[in-house]
C-alpha cells in the first residue's frame, strides 16, 4: 500500500486520527479514504461530520462486526442505521454503497471515490468481515486519469497567486446555520434523485422478493436459486446504493409484488426503509440474524419457502 | 512627508480583533503574521485553528486557513502536509485543544516527526467556556470548576505538554515562551521564526508553547494578569528553550 506512486499512507495512532488525516489531506486537494470496522467506525463519525459540514470529499470504509459495544468480530450488518441516517452528529447523510463481491469492492471503490468529489460529501462503503476476509479473483477498474478529474476551485494550498481560502463548518449566525443546513439538503435531494441503485435478481414473474444488501444478499441469491429449482417464484431486489435508498425501485416492485421478506444480518434496520418505501402498498416481512452469526442459504431457503407456503403464493391467482 | 513606522503586517486581514481585553491571542496572531511576511511565506503557508477562543483564527490570518475539530489539529495539518510537502503548515491550539482532548493526536503527530509547526497558546483554562480548569490549571488557581483553587489529591497536577512532546524523537525544536512583557513578546517572535525556519528546511517537528494572559477568566486586569504570568504561572511552566536539534543530523522527517 505505501508503495503506491504519488499515494501517502499513513498508520495512524487511533480511527480519530485517521479520519482527521483524511479531512486535512481532503483540504489539500487530495483524494483520501480510511477504512475500520465497527467500533472504530463509531470514533470516525466526528471526523465524518465535519467532512459533511464542510462539504470535503472522503472515502471510509466501514467492515461491519458484531456489536454492540465490543461485539465481536464476525460478520454483521448492526451499522446500517449509524451508516444510513449521517451517523455522526447534525443534519446530515453520507452516501452508502453496498457491494456484495470482491469485483463490486474494487469497482465501487473507484466509483466512491468519483461520487465524493462529484458531490463534495464523504462515501461510505458499507461491507462486513465475510466480505473483507474473502478472497476473489479481480479485474482491477482502469485507473483513472488525474487530469480527467474534476478540476477544485476550493482546496486549500496556499494562497499565492489567489486571495486566501477558509474551509470551516462554525457558524455562529443561526440563520446562516440554517441556510448551510437547506443547502446540504438540496444537494442530498439531488443525490436521492441521481443516485439510486439496484440489481434485480428474478423479480419479473416473482410472488415474493427478498430485500437484502451485501453478504446477506449472496446468501439470499443462493437460497433463491435453491427455491427456484423447486418451483418458488421468488425474486431479489438488492439496493447496492443504501443512502440514498432505492425506493423508487421498491416502489415499482410494489406494483406487481405483495409479499417482501427483507434478510438483514441484524434485528431489523433496513426493513425500516423498506417499510417507508411501500406505504403500505405490500406486506413487509423480516427474517435477520445478529450477532455475527451468517446463515447459510439453506437456512434462508427454508425460511422462504415456509413463508411462501404460509402465505399461500403457490396457488394460482 | 511622513514615514510609515507600524503598520498592519501583511498577512492579516484589515478587521478587528473579537478577543477581550488584555487577551495574548491578538499579540500571538500579529507575531505569526510577521514571521510569515518576514520568512516570504504568506502563499504557501496554511494554518489550521482550533476548538476554543482561537477558532476565528481564520478570520484573521490572511493565508489559506482550514478548520479542524477540538484537538486534531496535528492530525489535520499531518493530512495537508503530507499532501503538499513543499506547503507551510502550522496548528493554532490552546491548551484546553492540545493538551486535553487533543494530547494524543499531538503526541503522534511528533512522534513521527511531522515537518509541521504547532503554536500552543497556554492561558491555564478553558477560556471560551468560560474558565473551566484546565489539564494546565496551576496548583492553587480558582477555576469556575476549582472555586477553592485547583489541588494535587482533587484535581491532579498541571500537565507539562512540551515537555512529554520533546521526549517524542521526531521533535526537534520545543520552546516556551511568554507574551507578558515587551522582552518577552520579542523573544517569542524569535522562537517562532526558528519554528517555522525548521519547517522551511524540512527539519521535523516545531512546537511553541506561548504563556499567553486570561484576564477575563482569571478575574485580573490586563496589567495584573501579566505580573500574574511573571509571578505565578512561569512557576509551574518555566520559560526556556525545551529541545532544540534543529541542527542535530538525524534522519528526515516524512
Amino acid at each position: 500500500m505505501m508503495e503506491i506512486d504519488n499515494a501517502t499512507f499513513i498508520q495512524a495512532e487511533s480511527e480519530i486520527a485517521a479520519i482527521n488525516m483524511v479531512l486535512g489531506a481532503s483540504m489539500a486537494g487530495a483524494r483520501a479514504m480510511t477504512s475500520s470496522s465497527s467500533p472504530g467506525i463509531s470514533l470516525k463519525q466526528e471526523g465524518i461530520s465535519f467532512l459533511a459540514a464542510q462539504e470535503l470529499p472522503a472515502v471510509i470504509v466501514n467492515c461491519m462486526r458484531g456489536g454492540p459495544g465490543l461485539g465481536n468480530i464476525a460478520p454483521s450488518q448492526g451499522d446500517y442505521f449509524q451508516a444510513t441516517r449521517g451517523g455522526g452528529h447534525g443534519d446530515y447523510r453520507s452516501i452508502v454503497l453496498a457491494p456484495a463481491t470482491g469485483q463490486e469492492l474494487a469497482d465501487f471503490t473507484a466509483r466512491a471515490f468519483d461520487l465524493a468529489d462529484r458531490y463534495r460529501s464523504p462515501v461510505v462503503l458499507l461491507i462486513d468481515g465475510m466480505m473483507g476476509q474473502m478472497m476473489e479473483p479481480v479485474i482491477p477498474p482502469d485507473f483513472v486519469n488525474v487530469a480527467d478529474i474534476p478540476y477544485k476551485n476550493w482546496i486549500l494550498d496556499g494562497a499565492r497567486d489567489r486571495p486566501s481560502r477558509i474551509i470551516k463548518s462554525l457558524i455562529l449566525d443561526p440563520a446562516k446555520e440554517e441556510e448551510h443546513n437547506w443547502k446540504l439538503y438540496r444537494k442530498y435531494e439531488n443525490i436521492t434523485k441521481e443516485l439510486q441503485i439496484t440489481e434485480a435478481y428474478q423479480v419479473d414473474d416473482a410472488r415474493l422478493v427478498v430485500m437484502a444488501y451485501g453478504t446477506a444478499a449472496r446468501i439470499a441469491k443462493g437460497a433463491i436459486k435453491r427455491v427456484r429449482e423447486i418451483g418458488l417464484k421468488v425474486g431479489l431486489l438488492r439496493p447496492l446504493t443504501l443512502w440514498p435508498f432505492p425506493a423508487r425501485a421498491v416502489e415499482d416492485a410494489s406494483r406487481f409484488v405483495k409479499e417482501f421478506l427483507v434478510f438483514e444480518m441484524n434485528t431489523g434496520q433496513m426493513v425500516e426503509d423498506v417499510r417507508l418505501a411501500l406505504k403500505h402498498r405490500s406486506e413487509v416481512h423480516f427474517y435477520g440474524r445478529p450477532g455475527g452469526v451468517v446463515s447459510t442459504p439453506d437456512e434462508i431457503a427454508k425460511v422462504i419457502t415456509s413463508l411462501y407456503y404460509r402465505l399461500h403464493l403457490e396457488e394460482e391467482q | 512627508m511622513t514615514k510609515s513606522v507600524f503598520q498592519r503586517p501583511k498577512y492579516l486581514k484589515n478587521v478587528p480583533f473579537h478577543y477581550c481585553p488584555g487577551c495574548g491571542h491578538s499579540i500571538i496572531h500579529r507575531l505569526i503574521a510577521e514571521v510569515i511576511e518576514e520568512l516570504d511565506i504568506g502563499g504557501i503557508t496554511i494554518g489550521v485553528p482550533p476548538a476554543g477562543c482561537a477558532v476565528l483564527a481564520y478570520d484573521y490570518f490572511d493565508v489559506d486557513m482550514g478548520e479542524a475539530a477540538h484537538g486534531r489539529g496535528c492530525a489535520v495539518a499531518t493530512g495537508i502536509k503530507r499532501i503538499l510537502p513543499d506547503r507551510i503548515v502550522f496548528s493554532y491550539q490552546g491548551d484546553g485543544d492540545i493538551a486535553a482532548i487533543g494530547t494524543a493526536e499531538t503526541i503522534h503527530a511528533a512522534n513521527r516527526g511531522e515537518n509541521i509547526t504547532v503554536i500552543f497558546v497556554n492561558n491555564s483554562c478553558y477560556g471560551m467556556t468560560g474558565g473551566q480548569m484546565a489539564p494546565t490549571t496551576v496548583l492553587g488557581q480558582k477555576t469556575t470548576t476549582t472555586p477553592g483553587g485547583r489541588t494535587a489529591p482533587m484535581h491532579g497536577t498541571p500537565i507539562d505538554l512540551s515537555q512529554m512532546i520533546a521526549l517524542a524523537r521526531g521533535s526537534v525544536y520545543i520552546e516556551r515562551t511568554s507574551v507578558h512583557s515587551v522582552r518577552h513578546i520579542l523573544k517569542t517572535k524569535k522562537a517562532l521564526m526558528k519554528a517555522f525556519t525548521a519547517q522551511m528546511n524540512g527539519k521535523g517537528f516545531s512546537l511553541v508553547e506561548i504563556l499567553s494572559p486570561c484576564p477575563t477568566n482569571w478575574k485580573l486586569s490586563p496589567v495584573e494578569a501579566f505580573a500574574h504570568i511573571e509571578k505565578e504561572i512561569t512557576k509551574t511552566f518555566p520559560l526556556k528553550v525545551i529541545k532544540d536539534e534543529i541542527d542535530a543530523n538525524r534522519q528526515g522527517s516524512p
